[in-house]
């Protein structure tokens, strides 16, 4: 290249950088938006437009053409109490849609014995034949595909909600509490459980009250056998019934009439869930428990478990294998002989503990507002949560509508993790996905598999988490794979979308739509240089403004 | 506002797009020889909390045999055809998995230190991991990792885009900071597909101008190490002879790393994954669930260590887990979540051969809390060594702010 083309490249970064910070400081000041350097396309964007582009970026996955204009038409207010109450929303072709995938609505039983079982039974058959020297196993049996299906469907309905459903609010929420009470859909049986889980444990829930979606995980199977409570057994106890596939002849080992030492690991006894529940479910890590609160807990919980983790059975209790004793639980007494009442006063301990509002309050003003929660917004949300015994509706009616909320600082504030990402460029694309297989597998290559967190942490939700080189190269790479339809399954109608063959129409177009009302003097020099419209577009999804929400 | 540096900077992205090779890469790619040699840390990070008791195995202790009686590994030499510990001092034992590991050890190459861990007594993973990560025990609101201090104090600092690599998807918690840190994944897929020739330089241009420094940083690395891994050309890589990885994810992020460390792009500091060890339930004993983890950490080690060939004398692997586990299994033939643990350290020039540190004993009054190993070495004493004696940094105390490093309490690992 010659030394004027370099030098006039290098003076159009620099302008366009120049143009960027003015329009910040405008911005900031609340006066209107300066037109661009000679040639660009920035038009200012109203008040207004910013403002439900704002709500649309954290009330649901991302706009999609013409979201604005449909809030606009019934105003920011009426659009955000519509979301909160999802039931009145119809959502008949995402059903419809939906209702094409049979394992979807398949019971967990039925799950193990349609489609996992008989994939087992093969694999077992499969395997005397290799031994009995049978040459060549014939190409692979339709259990096996039978038995990928359940994951493929399970992977796909995530995508297709996200993207497709006007409940999008319910959706947001479903995907923040999924990730809070996290399962890990490659831990054994939970593979049978975590559609079920997510759709008729949380989903019915996260508007209602937080002891009852706490509730309903603690019974669980899918949380039961995540965090191994299933298996929790008084060590003293008499229990004739062993669970499934553990080890037998442990639990008597223990010398008759010794006392447990205090903090000691007791035989039978699986801390696991006791210390999750306390630490991630509910009072967060410095709620003010200890070690031999966790012991307790655990010991509440024993009989908690599941009747047939491989059969896709239910919760049940089992009193043979309860801890019948005494329990002191964070200052709590639990008195001898409550039986499965133990679990429940535990779970009514923490739902009504202060630092359970807090905890709870703290992580949804993080997802709704910044990753650095105001203390003033968070107080109010515990409150708020206080005084409405953990209404879930009511906390985050009091967040969205918050002042903290709408602020300036707020806006674009957050980086998208990648699900968000991957998500608002399927919307914002109008994208139509007969297939959303290549999708999950993008979202495994910037490094956020769905179902697929493994620690009960859950996925983080800060941006210094999710920015880092390589993950933004990923993500430039799927805006270019998407835009050019090189994603397997997805369509992108490019032309549609830019209105025009025209490059600078088209420009324009794009900008609005994918970049959003806040475009960058920097992002729209950088675009007017192209005349490929796939590059343009790939350049949007991929710019600085579009991994902000 | 328009400064003279965004100008001059935003000049130098232009630059750089046309084709000029970034300064450090005349300078790393001219300078491979010998003399020029960096030093590298390779940390490997055991998620989960792996049972250090059941890896380098205390065949000597009575108690432990007494406290795990489904889930210990057989003594060296036992009898009955059992899959018995790999006997190291007559003490100390490796799980029958770690065998491939059995020659470095003999050659001085692998050191163990034994009952190391934080002083902090959480037994949270989250919590354990961060602390070990941010080199901060206790403290939660340290917002870089120590890997990333490392990154700012080593000696020898160059603009490679490539001094402190994670390879995982995203940078971990150890590597986070100021000082650049990228996340690699397959090197084959590293840069930008499809698309126009200048679709790379025009989302470069789009970063290279924005307000929020730290995605400009991001992107400037990230440009930057396509660059280099271009010139370089690790496509088709051939590991020494007799190295044979496995093929899992763990063993491939070895061998990226060992790619990268003979490719002398000016790495540092690498940073590897490997989960599932958190063996609540039915962790078998010489064979089952820890032993199949163990196959692939082991497998992979010594692959990496025979690929490194010589290099190894530049080079330390370091592998950590946030806290051991319970010394007694628990009632699913598991064990849970516990407190001291044993850490390996590979090198070629380091003093192997040994278990290192102060064995706690494992009767029921030498635990800690009554269940668990006690720690005797301090996690950062051995990060604090390897920091100073292996990659030359005077100064540690700016590493582990709030803590002594002290040379006494050096195991002697190194030096």
């Amino acid at each position: 290249m010659r030394t004027d083309d370099l030098i006039r490249s290098g003076r159009v970064v620099a302008a366009a950088a120049a143009f960027f910070s003015i329009a910040a400081c405008a911005a900031r000041s609340g006066s209107p938006v300066p037109a661009g350097p000679a040639g660009s396309s920035v038009q200012p964007a109203s008040a207004d437009e910013r403002t439900i582009a704002h709500v649309l970026n954290r009330l649901t996955f991302g706009p999609r053409p013409g979201d604005v204009e449909a809030v606009r038409r019934i105003g920011v207010a009426a659009f955000v109490d519509r979301q909160l109450y999802p039931e009145r929303i119809d959502d008949d072709r995402l059903d419809a849609r939906l209702a094409t995938m049979p394992t979807l609505a398949a019971s967990p039983h039925a799950i193990a014995e349609e489609y996992v079982k008989p994939a087992e039974m093969e694999r077992k058959r499969r395997q005397a034949e290799l031994a009995a020297g049978v040459p060549k196993p014939p190409p692979e049996p339709e259990a096996f595909t039978r038995e990928r299906q359940v994951l493929a469907e399970l992977s796909a309905q995530k995508i297709l909600r996200a993207v497709y459903s006007e409940r999008q609010l319910q959706e947001v929420l479903v995907d923040f509490w999924f990730n809070h009470f996290n399962v890990f859909v490659g831990k054994g049986a939970d593979r049978l459980y975590v559609g079920d889980y997510e759709r008729s444990v949380i989903q019915p829930r996260v508007f209602g009250r937080f002891r009852d979606l706490l509730g309903a995980v603690a019974q669980s199977p899918a949380m039961l056998f995540y965090l191994d409570n299933w298996l929790s057994t008084d060590p003293n106890g008499v229990h004739p019934a062993r669970p499934v596939r553990a080890p037998s002849g442990m639990a008597a080992r223990r010398p008759a009439g010794l006392p447990p030492r205090p903090g000691a690991a007791r035989a039978g006894l699986n801390e696991n869930y006791a210390r999750e529940l306390m630490e991630l479910h509910t009072l967060g890590v410095d709620g003010g428990y200890t070690q031999r609160d966790v012991t307790e807990v655990a010991r509440c919980f024993t009989g908690w478990t599941i009747a047939g983790p491989n059969d896709g059975g239910a919760f049940t209790f089992d009193p043979r294998r309860h801890d019948e004793g005494q329990k002191m639980v964070l200052g709590h007494v639990i008195k001898a002989g409550g039986g499965r009442s133990d679990g429940e006063q535990v779970l009514d301990i923490l739902a009504s503990h202060p630092a359970t509002a807090r905890f709870i309050s703290t992580k949804l003003v993080r997802r709704f507002v910044a990753d650095n929660p105001p203390p003033s917004l968070v107080d109010r949300a515990a409150a708020r949560f206080r005084e409405t015994g953990g209404d879930l509706r009511e906390v985050v009616r009091t967040i969205i509508t918050s002042r903290e909320f709408a602020a300036d600082q707020s806006r674009a504030s957050k980086i998208k993790t990648p699900l968000e990402f991957v998500v608002s460029a399927l919307r914002t694309t109008d994208a139509r996905i007969d297939n959303p297989a290549q999708t999950v597998n993008s979202l495994r290559s910037l490094g956020m598999p769905v179902y697929g967190c493994q620690p009960p942490t859950g996925y983080p939700d800060r941006a210094d988490a999710w920015v880092s080189a390589g993950s933004l190269l990923a993500r430039m790479n799927f805006a270019t794979a998407l835009v050019s339809n090189r994603l397997p399954g997805v369509v992108v109608d490019l032309t549609a979308l830019a209105g025009s063959t025209d490059a600078g129409v088209a420009r324009q177009r794009l900008a609005r739509l994918l970049v959003g009302p806040d475009e960058s003097g920097t992002t729209d020099a950088v675009l007017a240089r192209e005349s490929r419209i796939p590059d343009m577009a790939a350049l949007a999804l991929g710019s600085p403004e579009f991994q902000r929400r | 506002m328009v400064t003279r540096r965004a100008f001059i900077r935003n000049g130098a992205v232009a630059l750089v797009t046309l084709g000029f090779a970034p300064r450090f890469l005349a300078r790393t790619v001219g300078a491979s020889g010998n003399s020029a040699r960096r030093k590298v840390l390779i940390a490997i990070f055991q998620r989960g909390a792996v049972d250090g008791l059941n890896v380098v195995v205390p065949h000597g202790e009575a108690a432990y045999y007494a406290a795990r009686p489904g889930i210990a590994v057989p003594r060296p030499h036992a009898a009955g055809g059992a899959d018995p510990a790999v006997d190291l001092d007559g003490f100390f034992g490796f799980h029958p998995r770690l065998s491939p590991l059995e020659s470095i050890y003999r050659r001085g190459q692998l050191a163990v230190v034994h009952a190391c861990g934080s002083p902090d007594p959480t037994r949270s993973h989250f919590d354990a991991q961060d602390f070990m990560e941010s080199g901060t025990p206790g403290t939660k609101s340290t917002g870089d990792g120590w890997l990333n201090r490392v990154l700012q104090s080593a000696p020898d600092r160059t603009d490679s885009a490539f001094r402190g690599v994670a390879v995982s998807p995203q940078l971990p918690r150890a590597l986070l900071g100021r000082a650049p840190a990228l996340a690699l994944g397959p090197i084959a897929q590293f840069g930008i597909r499809g698309g126009s020739p200048s679709l790379a330089a025009a989302f470069e241009q789009e970063y290279a101008g924005i307000s929020d420094p730290r995605l400009q940083a991001t992107s400037r690395e990230t440009f930057d190490a396509v660059r280099t891994l271009k010139a370089v050309n690790l496509q088709n890589y051939q590991p020494a002879a007799g190295a044979d990885y496995p093929r899992s994810p763990f063993g491939n992020a070895l061998r990226e790393i060992a790619q990268l460390v003979k490719a002398d792009v000016g790495l540092q500091v690498a940073f590897a994954d490997v989960g599932g060890w958190d063996t609540h339930v039915n962790q078998g004993a010489s064979a089952g669930q820890l032993a199949n983890r163990l196959d692939d950490f082991a497998k992979g080690l010594a692959a990496l260590a025979t690929d490194l060939d010589d290099r190894l004398g530049d080079v330390v692997v370091l592998t950590m887990s946030e806290f051991g586990r319970t010394v007694r299994q628990n009632g699913n033939a598991g064990t849970d979540h516990g407190h001291g643990n044993a850490m390996l350290v590979i090198g070629g020039n380091i003093n192997g051969g040994r278990v290192l540190g102060r064995w706690p004993g494992l009767r029921p009054d030498q635990l800690y809390e009554g269940r668990d190993l006690a720690v005797t070495t301090d996690f950062r004493d051995v990060f604090g060594e390897i920091a100073e004696r292996h990659l030359g940094i005077a100064d540690t105390a700016t590493i582990f702010p709030g803590y002594q490093v002290s040379r006494a309490r050096f195991t002697g690992l190194l030096g």
